[in-house]
């Protein structure tokens, strides 16, 4: 942690707005990424120029978003909300259909998929409107924010995308949470949503999430349809040991049997090639980058940016949790990235910007150095 | 509109959250560490299992074929060989338009439509990455039609593969057998065996003769190669080597020319001629025609050819030396001699009166000698000596049939002799026990008569009258006949010993020597059957004719063989042994339905052969001959 002598031998990365710890983190992430993308795509040089170039793209985002002091992002906060619901309901209508699943907006020269403007439409919006009011909220705001919550979360989740669904709801459940939403309700919701689950179950979900889901389950049952992605995910990951294969050595995702590995199952090549030490090391990354973020949000002195960032990090945090769970066995698989590895445009630039709200409000105010939370 | 809400505690909403956060943080590691445990059950704990699945995956092993063991002759001639053929193959995937591609393909080659039809259907069965066979058993003009233009065919190759081939075609059919494709039946048998493993890359097994008898050793042990493969099975890189073991070399006894005289002396007779090492057993011989092209079997034959071997009235398919039941006749007159001694009924002065005919007391009717007028005085020398068939009548009925029967299986008739071919019938020994069981009928006296002259129920087969044979060579010493001489190749030959079955033995040695001397004279003396066939021969020999009725003719009806159908005409037998002195080679003819018999037909047969044999294998007694023709 950085104490007000650190800081000060950093005045660049404070006047960029930026904060040196967790951009470090996230350089790493990014590099190692390129690296795991060689590997992943089959040493498709080509691959990795274009996750390269994402990454700058996305980077360039962080940047310019970090600019923004956070009282911007309040204004403006329901209005992305608003328009974010109404290209929800676009999509919804006229949307184009890609896996089954209408996911993106064809606006002539760029398809754009409302989805991921949602991921941080949403706790923007909650932590505006939870702000609005002392904390910790009143019940009857609390069931305001949670319609809020629910509104675009059930547009999502009709594309269907249940990943994204899953990570805007907790974006927005998270500030709601960190907010003060009493333990008795807390406790109270979980068991409702215990008890909403066999209706979930029943009408809302499609055959392939509940296949998804059976498929979790027991993957054996079906060995070579549903359940081959995970199966062989599992043999990576295993076959790795505690040293791993090597770089560029892992057979599972050189020869092709590992499904979807520049993608969502990119976690398997890393624990394949790299064995239990990489993916701890990873890990240890990751909880780097979250706890920077925790602290961040521990150190802003203006509500609204403590709620944001807060979720925003734990949002990180379930990306990193539902993959890894999912790939190796212990979630179903909700098609969710490994964040800021995976290859793949969208999520990385959302993600980057997400980090930029975090750092601006980590810039954009005087920090309070208090000594119980260093 | 915040300034709507004035009574903001900050201190208490920052520890609020900062509660939060930190159970948060809690949960955060918690199920950062439960993730943790996760992979460590995975990367640790299953690690071998999930390693072993992982190998599975990639790693596949590619059977490849050992090449099948060679047949040498007793000379090292080559009997049956593995010849190069070139199959056109193919792997869809690597063909952008695989229908374009092959229909190119057959008109530059040639290649029927039925063929490229059969291919279609095979390429939509295989996958995309295996080859798949456009043209096998290519042409040599077809190989360099397509050599010359395979830049133009990417994907496309010609492979080589052995195959068996036969280079004496049907010479040998009945002694090297064929090998035919692996058949259910085949698989399911190795199985049982436990040898299916063996024969993973193995396309034929052998079906017949000494192909099927030593399979074991000629197919030799499969290699394997374990490649790596990816999620769609191509073939990435090779990872290890395990090179087939090459099944064995095998010499036969057999000498490929006198297999060619044999076989030409029996010419378009139906029959089988034998000639075995009277030492050793070894088979230097062993003729049976008519025969076929083994060549046909090995890629298949066609229903039409197999149909027109398997219907044809001359049994081509039939191996006549072991499968040929005939009734051996007065072949087997030495040996029932030997039994007369040998039980006392007659001694070697024994006579009889022979009128030309023999009568049962109180039965009325009269068995004929084939000597119409009768041979006067006969003992038993005379009687092997001239073929009488009245002494043996008087004989049989002393002895009886069970008698017989028993003393002629230590000979080895109503058995299988026990040579190295899987094709082999016991034949028929009949006793009246066997009568029995077989008809329901007692046995009557006059089957006995005619068992005394080697017919009525009896059959052997050439194989058991040339082991007979031998053992009279032997004194007594029976020995296997067999075709393999040794594994390897001739310079490195690991022979093998001959076999022995339990010798027939006798009181007095000069049992033995009486009906040998009577068998010398059936070449040497005037009187002797198969006299003017040995006549001038430059070696001494011992042996013995034989005519099969192969109907019987009623009490006065006259044989007349012109005028029978060919069918219904005699078979001329004939069994000896040379030279006489220190027998050599044991010798056995059998031919179906000619005009003459054993003394007229099957003798000279035996001489014309042995005349070979003595020339081949005694060359020392012919170098002035030879040095007054140069």
């Amino acid at each position: 942690m950085l104490t007000t002598e650190e800081r000060q031998r950093h005045p660049l990365l404070k006047k960029l707005h930026l904060d040196g710890p967790l951009l470090l983190g996230l350089l790493t992430l990014c590099v190692a990424s390129l690296f795991i993308v060689y590997s992943a795509s089959g040493q498709n040089m080509d691959m990795v120029i274009r996750q390269a170039i994402r990454i700058g793209a996305a980077l360039a985002t962080l940047f310019v978003v970090a600019q923004l002091p956070p009282r911007f992002y309040e204004r403006i906060s329901p209005l992305i909300y608003g328009l974010g619901v109404l290209l929800l309901i676009a999509v919804l209508l006229v949307g184009e259909v890609g896996k089954g699943a209408q996911r993106w907006l064809d606006l002539g020269p760029v398809t754009i998929q409302p989805s991921e403007i949602m991921k941080l439409a949403m706790p923007l919006m909650i932590a505006w409107f939870i702000n609005q009011r002392a904390l910790p909220p009143r019940f009857l705001r609390i069931l305001a924010a949670l319609t809020l919550v629910l509104l675009p979360t059930l547009l999502i989740a009709k594309q269907p995308d249940l990943g994204t669904s899953l990570l805007v709801a907790s974006a927005g459940l998270f500030v709601i949470f960190f907010a003060g939403l009493s333990w008795r309700l807390i406790v109270f919701a979980v068991m409702l949503v215990l008890a909403f689950l066999p209706v979930l179950w029943i009408y809302l979900m499609h055959d392939y999430q509940r296949q998804r889901v059976l498929t979790f389950l027991n993957p054996e049952l079906d060995p070579l349809g549903s359940g081959y992605h995970i199966i062989q995910s599992k043999i990576a990951i295993g076959s790795g040991g505690i040293d791993g294969k090597g770089w560029l050595q892992g057979t599972q995702s050189q020869l092709e049997f590992l499904p979807e590995r520049h993608t969502d199952f990119i976690f398997s090549v890393i624990s394949e090639e790299f064995g239990l030490i990489g993916v701890t090391l990873l890990l240890a990354l990751y909880t780097f980058i979250i706890i920077r973020g925790l602290i961040i949000a521990l150190r802003t002195q203006d509500m609204f940016g403590k709620l944001l960032a807060a979720s925003l990090t734990l949002t990180f945090f379930v990306y990193v949790f539902v993959n890894i769970g999912m790939v190796s066995g212990l979630l179903p698989v909700v098609g969710v990235p490994l964040p800021l590895i995976s290859y793949g445009g969208t999520s990385m630039v959302t993600l980057m910007a997400g980090f930029g709200i975090i750092m601006s409000a980590a810039t954009h105010h005087r920090l309070i150095i208090r000594d119980g939370y260093q | 509109m915040r300034t709507r809400t004035p009574i903001r505690d900050h201190d208490a909403e920052s520890s609020l959250f900062a509660g939060r956060v930190i159970f948060a943080i809690v949960v955060i590691i918690g199920l950062f560490t439960v993730i943790l445990g996760n992979l460590y059950h995975l990367q640790v704990d299953e690690y071998n299992d999930l390693q072993t699945r992982s190998n599975d995956n990639r790693i596949k092993l590619v059977p490849i074929a050992p090449n099948r063991g060679l047949i040498y002759d007793r000379n090292g001639t080559l009997l049956a060989e593995n010849l190069p053929v070139y199959s056109l193959e193919v792997i869809p995937e690597e063909v952008s338009d695989l229908n374009q591609q092959v229909a190119e393909i057959a008109q530059l080659l040639n290649i029927e439509p039925d063929a490229i039809e059969d291919f279609e259907r095979n390429v939509k069965t295989q996958r995309r990455f295996n080859h798949v066979t456009v043209l096998d058993e290519m042409n040599e003009q077809q190989i360099a039609r397509f050599a010359a233009k395979q830049h133009k065919f990417p994907g496309f190759s010609i492979e080589a593969r052995l195959v068996r081939h036969y280079p004496f075609n049907d010479l040998l059919t009945h002694v090297v057998g064929y090998v035919a494709k692996i058949n259910r039946r085949d698989v399911q048998r190795l199985d049982e065996l436990g040898r299916l493993p063996n024969y993973a890359a193995s396309r034929t097994i052998g079906k017949l003769g000494i192909e099927k008898y030593y399979e074991e050793q000629l197919h030799g042990e499969v290699g394997y190669r374990s490649v790596e493969v990816n999620n769609r099975g191509r073939v990435v890189r090779t990872l290890n080597t395990e090179p087939p073991q090459p099944g064995s070399d095998i010499v036969l006894e057999l000498d490929i020319e006198l297999q060619r005289k044999a076989t030409e002396i029996l010419g378009e007779n139906r029959g089988s001629i034998i000639l075995m090492d009277a030492k050793t057993g070894g088979i230097l011989a062993m003729a049976s025609t008519p025969s076929y092209n083994p060549n046909w079997f090995v890629s298949g034959i066609s229903v039409d050819r197999y149909r027109s071997l398997l219907n044809s009235r001359h049994s081509p398919l039939l191996n006549r030396a072991t499968q040929g039941g005939y009734p051996p006749a007065s072949t087997i007159k030495p040996q029932l001699g030997l039994l007369g001694l040998q039980s006392g009924e007659i001694t070697p002065t024994t006579r009889i009166w022979d009128p030309g005919w023999f009568e049962i007391k109180g039965v009325d009717r009269r068995y004929r000698d084939w000597l119409a007028w009768g041979h006067g005085w006969v003992n038993v020398s005379k009687a092997i000596t001239e073929s009488c068939d009245t002494f043996y009548y008087d004989l049989a009925l002393k002895l009886g049939v069970d008698k017989i029967s028993d003393f002629m299986h230590q000979f080895g008739f109503g058995e299988k002799t026990g040579i190295d071919i899987a094709e082999e019938i016991p034949a028929i020994m009949p006793n009246s026990g066997w009568k029995r069981a077989r008809y329901g009928e007692p046995w009557y006296a006059g089957e006995t008569l005619s068992v005394g002259i080697g017919q009525s129920y009896w059959t052997a087969t050439p194989m058991q009258l040339v082991a007979a044979t031998g053992v009279m060579a032997n004194y007594g010493e029976f020995v296997v006949p067999r075709l393999l001489k040794g594994y390897g190749t001739l310079s490195e030959l690991d022979a093998v010993e001959p076999e022995y079955k339990p010798p027939v033995a006798v009181d007095k040695p000069s049992y033995w020597q009486v009906v040998h001397d009577a068998m010398v004279s059936v070449t040497s003396d005037v009187h002797g059957t198969a006299h003017s066939a040995f006549r001038k021969a430059p070696y001494s020999s011992a042996g013995k004719t034989g005519t099969a009725q192969v109907v019987n003719l009623g009490e006065d009806e006259e044989y007349v063989a012109e005028e029978v159908a060919e069918k219904y005409r005699d078979n001329a037998m004939y069994v000896g042994y040379a030279p006489a002195e220190s027998p050599e080679v044991v010798i056995a003819v059998a031919i179906e339905n000619v005009v003459g018999g054993g003394g007229s037909i099957a003798a000279p047969a035996a001489r014309r052969l042995l005349d070979t044999w003595h020339k081949r294998y005694h060359p020392e007694q012919y170098e002035e001959v030879e040095s007054a023709n140069d």
